[in-house]
């Protein structure tokens, strides 16, 4: 049974329209991608998704059921704020969430959330709470995980743990999605869906939505004139090391924007970042 | 190099918040640190912009007024408008009221905010106040600006446009010492330190210490060495 569906959702609030006839799938075993800008509507879609907030069109369902306080009780959420009381240890969470959903998992899965098991959660630094939010989130065994921004703040490290912790969660068969307006993240899940002005405007794999798109990379050892020559042309550049990168632009108008200057110019494949930025300027274009 | 810091050392009480960390600000090009949260990232940036004396090491930077900073969290006045912060900071730092309102109009179209400038800082949204921040910044011409996590929960449509703002000034001849918890945002910058509970783990140009492979790879088997060697030190103390 497909954990998440969403159909031609749509949201209003007064004369805005928060989400816009939005559709999207979560399949069991699978990690789905949100990603929008802040305004896109991601979290309006979200609680909708949650049952926090009823649409105004079209439907949700939850393993199956419409969201309903029994089907709350499949779902694991962490939200941005990670939701955890900062004056109880981890521990203390997971015996409460032991008595409100009737499991009773005490165990901790990893050696530093052991070590710390004593202190209040408000004292653990960032990539622990996190970890211990997903503890949390995760004990009752939930079909469907919904995250907001899951790694903000953390190392590489403390986020390729938390991501090892996501895929194993999509391995035992829960349905994820991840909310994300960081595109290196969004490119870890198995499928993505744009969201821009509360649409859905793209979607699908992060490769398959990257593929037959193109960014121009410019080398001079003059790099400053190179950025002023291509600003000046009207040119969405940007810095990519010791390059720099144009995006939606062809080949022959960098070259004829960088003039006389010496300067190697080269197609190289589309960042999912750059991907994004297209999509959107254009929905926001129409 | 012309600014940053070599063998830098900050305790705060008896903890080494930098043990031994150096790094360079090259005039005209973008230095990154990377680490995550209590890295020590803010104390090296506070130590290169004055606000935080060092106990070791030595600090290379231009005169406090020539550089340009930006704190974590943003110096933005709820009450004032963006038009009003700039007069503000113009003013502090004594600049001629008709070359900065100029400069302040090329920014603030640059950062997509030249129909936010009667707005109060209170009403403008998270990205809208990173992207102020950083104009107040460069307003001076700085030749050195320091930015403390300026795309952190920053959209990436605002994300793009603090980028082409910091491209800019490097562009123009400034040195950009920024920071950020993003390994692909490393990827754009000229040298990259990441830093581990105060140590420098990795550094020099992203695409010289990565050798073909994913920046992300190598900081993260870097931070394993280090936790196994944290190990082994636990054990030679017990």
């Amino acid at each position: 049974m497909t954990a998440i569906t969403a159909r031609q959702v749509t949201k209003t609030f007064g004369a805005v329209v928060a989400v816009d006839r939005a559709s999207l799938d979560v399949e069991p075993g699978e990690v789905v991608g949100l990603v929008g800008a802040n305004g896109a509507g991601k979290t309006t879609l979200i609680k909708v998704i949650l049952g926090l907030l009823a649409p105004d069109g079209g439907t949700v369902a939850l393993a199956g059921a419409p969201p309903s306080r029994r089907t709350r009780r499949r779902v694991g959420y962490v939200p941005q704020g990670l939701g955890l009381w900062t004056d109880l240890t981890l521990p203390e969470h997971l015996s409460l969430s032991g008595d409100v959903y009737g499991h009773d998992r005490r165990d901790l899965r990893d050696a530093a959330l052991e070590a710390s098991a004593a202190e209040v959660v408000g004292a653990l630094p960032l990539g622990l709470r996190r970890r211990a939010a997903f503890e949390v989130a995760l004990a009752h065994d939930p079909d469907v995980v919904i995250l907001d921004e899951p790694t903000s703040g953390v190392d590489p490290l403390a986020r390729s743990r938390l991501w090892e912790t996501i895929r194993s969660v999509a391995d035992h068969g829960a349905g994820v999605l991840v909310s994300t307006h960081y595109l290196d993240e969004a490119s870890r899940c198995d499928r993505i869906v744009l969201l821009a002005d509360g649409k859905v405007v793209a979607h699908g794999a992060a490769d398959a939505l990257a593929a037959d798109r193109h960014a121009v990379q410019v080398a001079s050892d003059q790099w400053e004139q190179a950025w002023q020559r291509l600003e000046a042309a009207d040119l969405a550049v940007l810095p990519a090391g010791r390059r720099l990168r144009v995006s939606g632009a062809r080949v022959d108008e960098v070259r004829a924007a960088l003039g006389d200057l010496d300067a190697e110019v080269t197609l190289a494949p589309a960042t999912l970042e750059e991907v994004f930025l297209e999509v959107t300027a254009r929905s926001g274009d129409g | 190099m012309t600014w940053g810091v070599d063998n830098l050392t900050v305790r705060y009480g008896g903890q080494l918040a930098l043990d031994g960390v150096s790094v360079g600000v090259t005039p005209g090009s973008v230095t990154a640190v990377v680490g995550g949260d209590g890295a020590g990232k803010s104390t090296l940036l506070r130590v290169v912009t004055g606000l935080v004396p060092p106990d070791g090491g030595q600090v290379h930077r231009p005169a406090r007024s020539r550089i340009g900073a930006m704190a974590e969290v943003p110096g933005v006045w709820a009450d004032l408008t963006v038009d009003e912060h700039l007069a503000f900071v113009a003013d502090a730092y004594g600049l001629d009221p008709a070359a900065a309102d100029d400069r302040a109009t090329r920014l603030l179209r640059r950062a997509d905010l030249i129909d936010a400038r009667h707005r109060q800082g209170g009403a403008l949204s998270g990205g809208m106040r990173q992207k102020l921040a950083v104009v107040l910044a460069l307003l001076h011409e700085p030749e050195l600006l320091v930015l403390d996590e300026p795309t952190t929960g920053v959209d990436p449509v605002s994300r793009a446009e603090l980028w082409r703002l910091i491209g800019h000034a490097a562009a123009g001849g400034t040195g950009v010492l920024l920071s950020t918890t993003y390994l692909d945002e490393a990827e754009r910058v000229a040298e990259v330190l990441v830093l581990d509970r105060g140590r420098g783990l990795l550094r020099g140009d992203p695409g010289e210490i990565t050798d073909g492979r994913r920046l992300e790879e190598v900081v993260i088997e870097r931070q394993q060495e280090a936790e196994r060697e944290r190990g082994r030190n636990r054990e030679v103390a017990a």
